[in-house]
């Protein structure tokens, strides 16, 4: 009986990986034909750049799976070359939109926890920042951009303030929500021990709110990672929401495709690692 | 000045009516006791009487409306560490093991400690309940049983002098309970703690006890007897029942339980002064109707002749 359903689970995940390496195959093969034959490669699908763009040639079409492969091993087998302002090499561009991500991030972090543990606490500073919170929080990142750009009056910086304003919403709700949440039983075991307020933040609250936290914080990171590529579109310059743009002004579609996957990718590895944090503070209860 | 290690006075909890113009409800009044040093109390009535209430206040978790508590001649008021909880979900922290549970407690009343020390004085205690083999395991990895000895080893490392347990083998199936009553025996006879325990269980208080505390039905609860429990220490869960008096006082508390707590009309014997639970001994109760020849008494009678014996002491205000 055991064994039947050990059996059966490995050949669960064997069967999805075999199905999702077909899918894969199927997709790209399907897409590797339609770009030979002439329904899209020269025929409808085109045909709107083709009458703006006239005389437009083999690189104007979407480029079939193989070319970006090879643009692919290209890019990545030499990813930190640096030839001028408009041809930095991925690795560059990736490291670029990584920082600002990651100082916005991290500066929202260091705002929206200690103020989600406030709130969290106090029924008060609950309901008087609330109003402040529900009118900001739908506010789109980058509508700040204008106003961030006419304050600080410097692109880069303006591009973390939108990073930090994106990622601190998620952050201090769930902050928020997990230490409001957090048992009286808990709280009462800090109390009969005569702990001192800070003691009972730090030793039962903090890790008891930690996993919500942390979901937070994986929400916040996912958001950052969206809005990097738009608001770097915007201020230009680097990053991989430039370079985007920029393959697109040189109508290099391999390109652009090849660098659309690397976002995936990074975003991805993003999630993974505040996934792998969170294992260490999630607790059954 | 009252010489008593814990003394209640005229405790009552009330909580505003459902409507402005609602009567307050008062969960229970009038409530006086004194518990001595190293004596083991077990309160037992039925659900809703405030019995929790009680312990939450003693514990300082929790206020009564009206009385005062004293300890040791000081006002309780607030929560502390010369005042340990067992609670009946066990209230451990789920993200620490059993040891580091443990420690947590040590750490918090010894801050003076080297880590070591912490370690070595919470795994004696965590060896004292059987627990020497899964002090690292987190408490979702334990069993129930296992859980609240844990619980009982922190609330027992930290020496409290007064030790508060709120129906603690309540959600245990009949077998661990025993194996943790005997536990706890042995625990408490080394050190001699005062407990004050809430339980349903009457076999349990009896074990336990020296004197189980009989609370009337709310609201408006009392807390309406004291009864002796006398039986020889160390006492076996297997040979106590054998034991000549056990079923005449395990018969009292049932039938406190099951008839004369809901017919007490406690506030009847209200005076004006201070009115403790009158002490009853059931053994000797039975003895006395027996050399008497009288027919058995009606027992809702019993406890009013009883306090009309009775003379309360008056206790001034320290
Ligand atoms: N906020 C409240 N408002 C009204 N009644 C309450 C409130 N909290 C508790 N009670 C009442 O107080 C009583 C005492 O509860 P508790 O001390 O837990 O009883 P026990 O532990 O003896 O079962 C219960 O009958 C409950 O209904
Ligand atoms: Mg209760």
């Amino acid at each position: 009986m055991d064994r039947t359903t050990t059996e059966w689970k490995l050949s669960l995940n064997a069967r999805a990986t075999i199905l999702a390496i077909m899918l894969l195959v199927v997709g790209l093969g399907v897409w590797e034909g339609l770009n030979q034959s002439p329904l899209l490669g020269g025929g409808e699908a085109l045909s709107e750049y083709e009458q703006l763009l006239a005389g437009a040639d083999e690189s104007a079409k979407v480029p079939p799976p193989s070319e970006i492969a090879v643009k692919a091993w290209q890019e990545l087998s030499n990813p930190f070359y640096d030839a001028g302002p408009n041809d930095k090499g991925i690795g560059i561009q990736l490291g670029y939109s990584l920082y600002r991500v990651l100082s916005g991030y991290l500066l929202a972090a260091l705002v929206a926890i200690p103020i989600g543990f406030l709130i969290g606490m106090s029924p008060l500073a609950y309901k008087a920042l609330n109003p402040f919170i529900q009118v900001l929080r739908p506010i789109s990142p980058l509508a700040w951009m204008p106003l961030a750009l006419f304050i600080i009056r410097d692109s880069e910086a303006s591009a973390i303030f939108v990073i930090f304003i994106c990622s601190i919403w998620p952050m201090l709700l769930n902050t928020a929500f997990g230490v409001a949440g957090v048992r009286n039983d808990w709280v009462n075991v800090a109390r009969t021990h005569e702990l001192s307020s800070l003691q009972t933040a730090f030793k039962v609250i903090l890790p008891a709110a930690a996993p919500t936290i942390l979901t937070g914080m994986r929400i916040s990171i996912g958001i950052a990672w969206l809005v990097i590529v738009a608001a770097e579109m915007l201020v230009g310059g680097t990053g991989i929401g430039y370079y985007v743009w920029n393959e697109w002004n040189n109508l290099d579609l391999t390109s652009v495709i090849f660098s659309i996957l690397m976002i995936g990718v990074v975003g991805m590895l993003l999630d993974m690692s505040l996934a792998y944090i969170a294992r260490f503070v999630t607790y059954a209860e | 000045m009252s010489h008593a290690f814990v003394e209640v006075q005229k405790a009552a909890k009330r909580f505003p009516g459902a409507s402005k113009e609602a009567e307050p409800l008062t969960v229970f009044e009038n409530i006086s006791f004194q518990l001595k040093k190293g004596e083991f109390v077990c309160i037992i009535g039925h659900s809703g009487c405030g019995k929790s209430t009680i312990m939450n206040a003693l514990a300082g978790l929790d206020q009564f409306s009206e009385g005062s508590m004293v300890m040791e001649n000081k006002e309780i008021s607030g929560p502390g560490l010369e005042r340990g909880v067992v609670f009946q979900n066990y209230s451990l922290l789920p993200w620490l093991t059993a040891l580091e549970n443990v420690r947590f407690g040590v750490r918090a009343r010894w801050k003076g400690w080297s880590d070591r020390e912490v370690t070595d004085h919470s795994m004696k205690y965590l060896e004292m309940v059987g627990l020497k083999e899964v002090v690292d395991r987190k408490p979702s990895q334990l069993s129930g049983g296992m859980r609240q000895r844990v619980s009982i080893a922190r609330a027992f490392a930290t020496k409290p002098k007064l030790l508060l347990l709120d129906e603690p083998f309540g959600a245990l199936d009949a077998l661990t309970r025993g194996v943790i009553q005997d536990e706890l025996i042995k625990i408490w006879s080394k050190d001699q703690q005062t407990v004050f325990m809430i339980t349903h269980d009457v076999d349990e208080a009896i074990l336990l006890a020296d004197r189980i505390f009989l609370m009337t039905n709310g609201p408006q609860a009392r807390i309406a007897e004291a009864v002796e429990i006398d039986l020889p220490r160390p006492r076996q869960r297997a040979s106590i029942v054998k034991h000549p008096h056990f079923y005449k006082i395990r018969n009292y508390l049932v039938d406190f339980l099951v008839n004369r707590s809901s017919e007490l009309r406690t506030q009847e014997f209200d005076g004006q002064g201070l009115r403790y639970p009158t002490p009853v001994n059931p053994v000797q109760l039975e003895d006395a109707e027996a050399t008497t020849d009288s027919p058995p008494a009606s027992p809702a009678t019993e406890p009013q002749e009883n306090l009309v014996k009775f003379t309360p002491k008056e206790v001034r205000h320290g």
